[in-house]
């Protein structure tokens, strides 16, 4: 084998130095290194937030952020993993509440001391421009606000750095049902399919098909035409 | 590992692939403008299924040798788990103490269990007389990650009759009619549920932008860019907050109680940091503990969430609920092959709804981009192991290119980041620009087909027990499409809610029980099973070998 074959990194794990193999994630970094997860695992895809990590590099002050199963192990991090920390969110009853340009501040009135220092969007392991959809709600862009907010995975790195304890991904996530409820009409085409199957139209050629034996259903499948697109 | 360092890497791939990206560029053009190949008949389906779909393989199955689905047979891994020991000793546990005693207990906090308990509030059971218990967090779940999208057919050239019809050929006609039926009849509802509770799915012009899945007939594929699952998930999360419906999260179900009768009683739950157990008492329970991707069938790596690992399965197979469909196994057709770091993740669906088509290391398209999930994933391994057309990566996997750049060409510049932007995000973590280049992709373990059986209210063999989700068995015969997940979670977490709370009603507190388990550890030693194996497994172990073999056990 070769010498790069045999590559290997050190990393620091609370504090202690482990040598684990170059190439791997955050995450399987410290697995290899004997961490067992209980929390701090979750999708292992980048898709729910559980994975929160905070590193330093040697010879760097200042702290990265990252999730430790997209972000890669190199050598001389410090890492330490951060629990989810849940923050408090406003309830709220979507059928009730005013969508107007108010509602966010009403619901999450920390947003007024956001300071634009954009320490969240720094933080924020999806590159979000977090800071710019919290002056988005500040002005009432609810719009705005959903569409930048959009790829938010709720894993809490802004809210756990905000200096003005802003919850900006409960606030988000509120803007994006709100927009979702009341800014994005409900196509007409679905209403009418409702209104067919409320009307029992489609149940005849449903229980055709229920009824059908293997033999009929091949041929009927085989029979289909694939919509072009 | 990659053998290949970092700085060897140009725009994120070793030399040898860029050479072999060149006679993939080399042929785009003349690809785009002849489009992809076109489908296969029924026959070619089939041959290339019982070549090279790791499902055909009967060595690495077995029929169960116990239990109330004996003869059935399932993967050797799962056969495994449930010819398995308790966790604990029944004499060890007092049943006399209850901690929770509540009318519904919903096990599993993904979209089938969340929905279940939301549709069961609104059927008049209290929030406060609903529990929710769950493994990892509330929302750590194969429900948050589905990328492409959901199915229902709500155009004028759609209708529900042609989604059955797409569901049960693609399911090689071995669904359960009824469940069907269901599926495909609530999907609109779901969708209009969806949009009640204000998920944002992607529209033009006053419609919906729909798209083909693999193996469907019309476009009906809805869409929330390719956060779909966390799209809907967040705000159907969301919502359950509001009505403040109560959690327990890191708390697994070891194993279920019955009553005397042998009705669903409630469960045992685990804190899994502090190594107590707790009693709760239910008048129903649901079962919605999603599949056993982290198992790891025939060793291949998975899409799944870490906690994927078949519990709800195993306990409700040793309550008595028969299962149904589980010698299948889905493999989606493009799991991430390269950067090595992220092997197996999920290259998702959508990326070939797009337009994006395979091809070989010589830039060949050979199959035709959206055949069902187990055609496709079959005709991309035969193209690695049979033809040798496959690109090898430095650790020894092979795959073919998914040719990412067609979908700028085909749909326009700027829809990748737009419409697929996790997509995006994922390889630029590794310096890969998916606009620019293909990715290189091989069939991942993705989902349970089969499961727990149910009928069309959610109800197992066992009385008061529903299942709902990946858990259940029956919806999708021996092979999912594409965007039916998303859909069974919600259609059937809302049957289950219902079914579940009208349950629920009408039955009253009962003395619990754990004599199954005491049965079941009879029928283990009666068919001569000696095994040190104890399930559910939890959660898998990936520490190294060398850290496991030097464990002394005290804390973990």
């Amino acid at each position: 084998m070769s010498e790069q074959e045999n590559a290997t990194i050190r990393i620091h794990i609370m504090g202690k130095t482990y040598r684990v193999p170059a190439g791997l994630t955050i995450m399987d970094a410290m697995e290899y290194s004997g961490y067992r997860f209980i929390r701090g695992a979750g999708c292992r895809s980048g898709f729910c937030g559980a994975c929160s990590t905070i590193y330093r590099r040697e010879e760097d002050y200042r702290l990265q952020f990252a999730l430790a199963c997209q972000e890669m192990a190199e050598d001389g991090m410090y890492l330490v993993q951060l629990p989810f920390t849940p923050a408090p969110r406003s309830q709220y009853d979507l059928e009730k509440i005013d969508p107007t340009e108010n509602v966010l501040l009403q619901y999450y009135p920390e947003i007024a001391r956001c300071v634009s220092c954009n320490t969240c969007t720094k933080a924020c392991p999806q590159d979000i421009e977090v800071m710019d959809y919290v002056q988005a709600a500040l002005r009432g862009d609810i719009a705005r606000t959903a569409a930048l907010s959009f790829d938010c995975i709720q894993c809490g790195l802004c809210t756990m750095r905000c200096p003005a304890d802003i919850k900006h991904y409960h606030m988000a996530q509120m803007a994006r049902r709100i927009y979702g409820r009341y800014l994005s009409p409900v196509p007409e085409h679905l209403e009418e399919q409702l209104r067919e199957i409320e009307e029992g139209v489609c149940d005849s050629e449903l229980d055709k098909l229920v009824a059908m034996n293997e033999e009929e259903l091949v041929l009927a499948y085989a029979a289909r035409i694939r919509e072009e697109e | 590992m990659d053998k290949v360092s970092k700085q060897e890497l140009i725009r994120g791939y070793p030399q040898y692939m860029r050479k072999s990206i060149e006679r993939v560029e080399a042929t785009r053009a003349k690809r785009l403008e002849s489009g992809p190949p076109s489908p296969m008949t029924a026959e070619e389906r089939e041959n290339i299924l019982n070549k090279y779909h790791p499902d055909y393989k009967p060595e690495k199955k077995r029929k169960l040798a116990l239990g109330i689905s004996a003869g059935e047979i399932v993967p050797n891994e799962m056969a495994d788990m449930l010819e398995a020991h308790p966790l604990f000793d029944p004499a060890d546990v007092d049943l006399s103490h209850i901690d929770y005693d509540v009318s519904l207990l919903v096990i599993g906090g993904g979209g089938a269990g969340t929905a279940a308990a939301i549709f069961a509030h609104q059927e008049g059971i209290a929030a406060d007389d609903i529990l929710v218990v769950t493994k990892l967090r509330h929302g750590d779940s194969n429900s948050i990650m589905a990328q492409g999208g959901i199915q229902a057919a709500d155009r004028p050239e759609d209708s529900p009759a042609i989604h059955y019809l797409d569901v049960i050929g693609g399911g090689h006609y071995a669904n359960k009619p009824e469940l069907v039926r269901a599926l495909v009849l609530d999907a609109p509802k779901i969708i209009r549920w969806h949009e009640d509770i204000g998920v944002m799915y992607d529209k033009q012009d006053r419609k919906y932008l729909e798209a083909h899945g693999g193996g469907t007939s019309r476009m009906r594929m809805h869409s929330a860019k390719d956060y779909t699952g966390k799209a809907i998930f967040s705000a159907v999360r969301d919502e359950f907050r509001n009505l403040g419906i109560p959690v327990l999260e890191f708390f697994p179900v070891i194993e279920l109680l019955l009553d005397e009768k042998g009705n669903a009683a409630g469960a045992i739950i685990y804190n899994i940091e502090t190594d107590e157990y707790k009693i709760i008492r239910a008048k129903a329970t649901v079962l919605a503990t999603g599949g056993f991707g982290r198992v790891h069938i025939q060793d291949f790596p998975t899409t799944n969430h870490y906690g994927a690992t078949a519990d709800g399965l195993v306990i409700a197979y040793r309550a008595g609920a028969n299962i149904i469909d589980m010698d299948s196994v889905q493999y989606h057709p493009t799991g991430v092959a390269y950067p090595t770091a992220i092997l197996g993740q999920l290259a998702t669906e959508k990326l070939r709804s797009q337009g994006a088509v395979p091809v070989t290391k010589d830039g060949e398209a050979f199959v035709f981009p959206l055949e069902p999930r187990d055609v496709e994933a079959a005709a991309i391994i035969r193209e690695c192991w049979e033809m040798n057309n496959g690109v090898e990566t430095p650790s020894g996997v092979r795959g073919v290119w998914l040719d990412t750049p067609m979908i700028e060409e085909i749909q326009g510049k700027g829809t990748i980041k737009q419409r697929l932007s996790a997509m995006w995000t994922m390889w630029h973590r590794h310096g890969i620009d998916i606009t620019e280049d293909p990715v290189l992709v091989y069939p991942t373990l993705h989902y349970q087909n089969g499961g727990v059986e149910i009928d069309e209210h959610g109800a197992t063999s066992v009385p008061g027990l529903f299942a709902a989700g990946e858990c259940d068995g029956g919806v999708h015969g021996k092979n999912r499409l594409m965007g039916n997940s998303q859909l069974d979670i919600y259609v059937f977490g809302r049957r289950v809610g219902m079914s579940a709370a009208r349950w629920a009603k009408k039955s009253r507190p009962k003395k619990l029980s754990l004599q199954h388990v005491v049965d079941y550890e009879k029928l283990l030693k009666k068919a001569g099973i000696e095994t040190d194996r104890v399930s559910p497994i939890l959660l898998p172990d990936y520490r190294d070998e060398a850290v496991i073999s030097s464990s002394l056990g005290r804390f973990i």
